[in-house]
């Protein structure tokens, strides 16, 4: 399912990152850098809902507007009932959506609020998506301070939150178009193992969008995933190469992009709903506003993991969701 | 694509872990932990005077105050990160999960935190080890008589 756009545009964006990230090759694209992971709060919880909080206020600032001029505040992070999203939300006071595609999640949100300016529902939206490492490896793994021994292909969940304004305003970034994806389960059982999760779910996104608007690949500048890890980026282009024949020239994942692959503690890259929309609205917005890149295809891939799930010996399910964005001339 | 050939496909692109460093790293850490156990064993029987067997509490308790100590300073996970089963094996490992887990928790209330989850990582080792030390008690009792 492939919706187009003809008056939807990302004017503003807000990131805000935590200490690995800031140690990382793409800090100077980030709005603000945390050297510890409480940022003044008592618990990793909250730490989260304030950088869903700062990323906010941040993206408000720029624009000079305050929060009673938005319509809509669509969010969404990895935490049980998404509290992080939801006590963001409670001190926001706008109008709110919560919504929860594990690391899709920022996509899937672009796309709701994207519809509803189409329709002319909503004039001025904010979307947001967080992960904290810490929140993340006590709710999904083992106990922080114990630092279990986890194999290469594991992902390393980002600190930060990102947000950016949605309007009617032809300025910025446009969003041209975007497909909804499918939940895919091609059986793999594996949580440490999560770029294969996530790779069929983003190869068959990308194909259908591809198939829905008869375009290319080479049509965009750069299509890149989030957050697939560096082994599961060699296997989404393995796959779409044997599954569909489409060979992927310009391509990168966002995983692979925000942490310095060399040090060892971040295994195969990011992760976590936070890690492609930092990367986007913050290293790829500043390289379309360049001119370097002109269209981009964002694919943001979730693995829908639950440890119950796993634990009962099921496979985990991933999706994909995907928006194609332009620089505006 | 068929499950079993995308399974195929992913084997291929999955780094190798290097099963052989990373067991030397852990059989030689583990081994230094054992001679770091055996000599406090030695030197408490020396200086307190008392049999080895009465020596081995100390020296377990002393390793326990120690591990806890480490975790608590927040670098015995860095540790646990290079020498993995070397640390985790011995009763240093024990000790480091049920603090790595009490610390976690720590904000969630001393009964509905602490409480409750200092014993998720350690809780199967308890459960496990009295199962398999009664069946074996059983074992010996009905093959050896006591």
């Amino acid at each position: 399912m492939t919706f187009k756009y003809k008056n939807v545009y990302i004017n503003e964006t807000g990131t805000v990152v935590g200490p690995l990230e800031k140690k990382g090759p793409l800090n100077h694209y980030f709005d603000k850098s945390h050297d510890e992971f409480y940022l003044g709060t008592k618990t990793w919880e909250q730490a989260e809902t304030k950088l869903i909080e700062d990323a906010v206020d941040i993206t408000l600032s720029k624009l000079g507007k305050n929060r009673f001029d938005m319509d809509l505040f669509v969010s969404g992070d990895l935490l049980n009932q998404i509290v992080a999203s939801n006590y963001a939300a409670s001190t926001l006071n706008i109008p709110y959506l919560g919504i929860y595609n594990a690391c899709a999640t920022s996509v899937e949100g672009l796309i709701i609020a994207s519809n509803m300016i189409e329709a002319g529902q909503v004039k001025h939206c904010l979307c947001a998506a967080s992960s904290h490492n810490n929140a993340a490896e006590k709710q999904f793994r083992y106990p922080v301070e114990y630092g279990g021994p986890k194999p290469k292909t594991t992902t390393f969940t980002t600190t930060g939150a990102a947000v950016a304004y949605l309007t009617y305003n032809k300025k910025g970034i446009k969003i041209e178009s975007a497909t909804i994806g499918k939940v895919i389960d091609m059986g793999i059982k594996d949580a440490y193992q999560m770029g294969a999760v996530m790779a069929p779910a983003a190869a068959d996104t990308i194909f259908r969008h591809l198939q829905d608007t008869k375009r290319e690949p080479d049509y965009y500048d750069l299509i890149v995933t989030g957050d697939l890890g560096s082994v599961g980026k060699e296997i989404l282009v393995d796959y779409m190469y044997t599954e569909y024949g489409i060979e992927l020239n310009h391509y990168d994942d966002t995983a692979a992009m925000i942490f310095d692959l060399n040090c060892e503690s971040v295994y195969s890259g990011g992760s976590g709903p936070a890690c492609a929309p930092l990367v986007t609205y913050g290293y790829l917005f500043h390289q379309m506003h360049k001119k370097k890149l002109k269209r981009i295809l964002l694919v943001a891939t979730g693995a829908l993991m639950s440890t119950t799930m796993v634990n009962q010996k099921l496979s985990i399910p991933a999706i994909a969701h995907a928006i194609s964005l332009e620089v505006v001339e | 694509m068929e499950k079993n050939k995308y399974k195929h496909l992913v084997e291929k692109h999955t780094p190798k872990e290097n099963s052989i460093y990373n067991g030397l790293v852990a059989f030689t850490i583990g081994g230094l932990m054992g001679v770091l156990g055996q000599f406090l064993l030695e030197l408490y029987s020396y200086l307190l005077h008392i049999p080895t067997s009465e020596a081995s509490s100390y020296m377990i308790i002393t390793l326990i105050f120690i591990g806890c100590l480490l975790t608590c300073f927040g670098f015995f996970d860095k540790w646990v990160h290079f020498a993995k089963a070397g640390l985790i094996v011995p009763i240093t490992g024990f000790a480091h999960s049920m603090m790595s887990a009490a610390l976690e928790y720590r904000k969630e209330g001393m009964i509905t935190g602490i409480g409750a989850n200092m014993l998720k990582l350690s809780g199967s080792v308890i459960i496990f080890g009295i199962v398999s030390a009664y069946l074996f008690g059983l074992i010996r009792l009905v093959l050896m008589g006591g």
